[in-house]
């Protein structure tokens, strides 16, 4: 392996991260947004999440990245492999991110949102001072498991021609016929990957602890 | 709608595709689950040597996406001279990749399980295997079964990645029959549609094991 295939899948690990990380901006707040849906059981609508999260969370994200890519040109809407590959990635993590915070706000005790009900809080400060926090904190494990396990998936959109890290590290093993380093080197790119995410779940705990739980 | 009528057509490719699929993810669960159990026991070991060589396994298997471990046993194995072809190496890697996951949720019921139990079973003078066999492991996968539920999906959704190395399982049959007649929207649509079946198939028959299991404890 020369240095040239280090910085080949090392330039794989810019991809994978990037698309992660927009996904991961992305998806979170719209899971977010489907799981108030499904809590306040808008008609309609609930039934829709309902669907779409039962759908997407059972549909291998290479099966996804194809529909996307290649089915969505045919109704007249056409992408960029990026593009795709964002949008795949992004579906498939906010079907999950609704599932873990529609948990939080129904596991939300009743009655600190009684006790914001008779500070006479409109509906939207409820939201923000009160249930927001709570749910944050109490999701963020599940969200930043979600998470390392999307940066896993990112290989997904491999398929539709992106060069991330596996696919970096398998053009180099597959040229040099040796795919044990540039596999062992893809390993340690995603350990770290994970890592960080881990690390700053750690962080933000820490930062964000309720008062007196130190 | 003409695209689904074309692809109702060759609904043979479709259902063999499915077929493999099934084939590929039932000996992915059995092969997987058998290897979980296994790992578990030097992983609550308490001699170091083999806690630590199952514990690096099971992290190594967890820092890594699938894909990237389906492809080194694509490329590996037949340079230690074991000549699987890519179906083989698609359901070996899956029981490789999937045990270590398994174990890791075994060991959680595990570390859970009450020590009074044990110790129970210990005082009754079972020891060893005997004591693994009828004491420990009953419960441990009684525990466990919501989480190899989720598991079960994962086998399911990680099998579609073998399409990247040409196994013929659902997702490939589906993106074949798109490139050969142009029928993409239908293609994959019917193939998103049998991966969702699967999987609440699988959700209602782990549902059906779970309430069993409630009933035995």
């Amino acid at each position: 392996m020369t240095s040239y295939d280090y910085y080949s899948i090392a330039y794989g690990a810019l991809a994978t991260v990037s698309l992660s990380l927009i996904s991961i901006v992305l998806g979170v707040p719209l899971g977010l947004g489907l799981a108030l849906v499904r809590w306040s059981r808008l008609p309609v609508f609930n039934q829709l999440t309902i669907a779409y999260v039962s759908i997407v969370r059972t549909c291998p994200t290479v099966t996804l990245a194809l529909l996307i890519f290649y089915a969505l040109p045919v109704v007249g809407i056409s992408m960029e492999p990026v593009s795709a590959g964002i949008l795949t990635l992004t579906l498939s993590t906010a079907a999950f991110n609704t599932e873990i915070w529609r948990n939080a706000l129904v596991n939300f005790p009743q009655d600190q949102y009684d006790a914001a009900l008779s500070f006479g809080m409109n509906r939207n400060l409820r939201f923000r001072r009160i249930i927001l926090p709570h749910i944050s904190r109490t999701s963020l494990p599940a969200l930043v498991s979600e998470m390392t396990l999307q940066v896993k998936s990112t290989p997904a959109v491999a398929i539709i021609g992106i060069v991330e890290i596996t696919r970096a590290a398998i053009r180099v093993g597959a040229r040099t016929y040796e795919p044990l380093p540039p596999f062992i080197f893809a390993l340690v790119l995603y350990s770290l990957i994970v890592l960080a995410f881990v690390k700053t779940q750690r962080a933000v705990e820490r930062r964000f602890a309720p008062p007196g739980d130190h | 709608m003409n695209e689904f009528a074309l692809v109702w057509e060759h609904r043979d490719m479709i259902l063999i595709g499915f077929q493999n699929t099934l084939l590929i993810v039932v000996l992915g669960t059995v092969g997987s689950l058998v290897l979980g159990v296994l790992l578990t026991i030097p992983l609550m070991s308490r001699r170091r040597g083999p806690a630590l060589i199952g514990t690096i396994y099971v992290d190594a298997m967890r820092c890594v996406p699938f894909l990237l471990f389906a492809y080194l046993l694509y490329f590996a194995l037949p340079s230690l001279g074991l000549d699987f072809d890519n179906w083989w190496t698609g359901v070996v890697a899956l029981i490789l990749y999937n045990g270590a996951y398994m174990a890791e949720l075994f060991r959680g019921a595990w570390a859970n399980l009450p020590k009074e139990l044990i110790e129970a079973g210990q005082a009754y003078g079972f020891t060893g295997w005997v004591l693994l066999r009828r004491i420990i492991l009953p419960p441990v996968i009684f525990a466990a079964i919501p989480l190899v539920g989720n598991q079960l999906i994962q086998i399911v959704k990680d099998s579609a990645f073998l399409t990247i190395i040409a196994v013929a399982e659902l997702t490939h049959e589906a993106t074949s029959l798109q490139t050969t007649y142009f029928v993409p929207f239908a293609s994959f649509l019917a193939v998103v549609f049998l991966y969702w079946l699967t999987c609440l198939s699988i959700e209602s028959t782990v549902g059906y094991a779970n309430r069993l299991a409630e009933v035995r404890r």
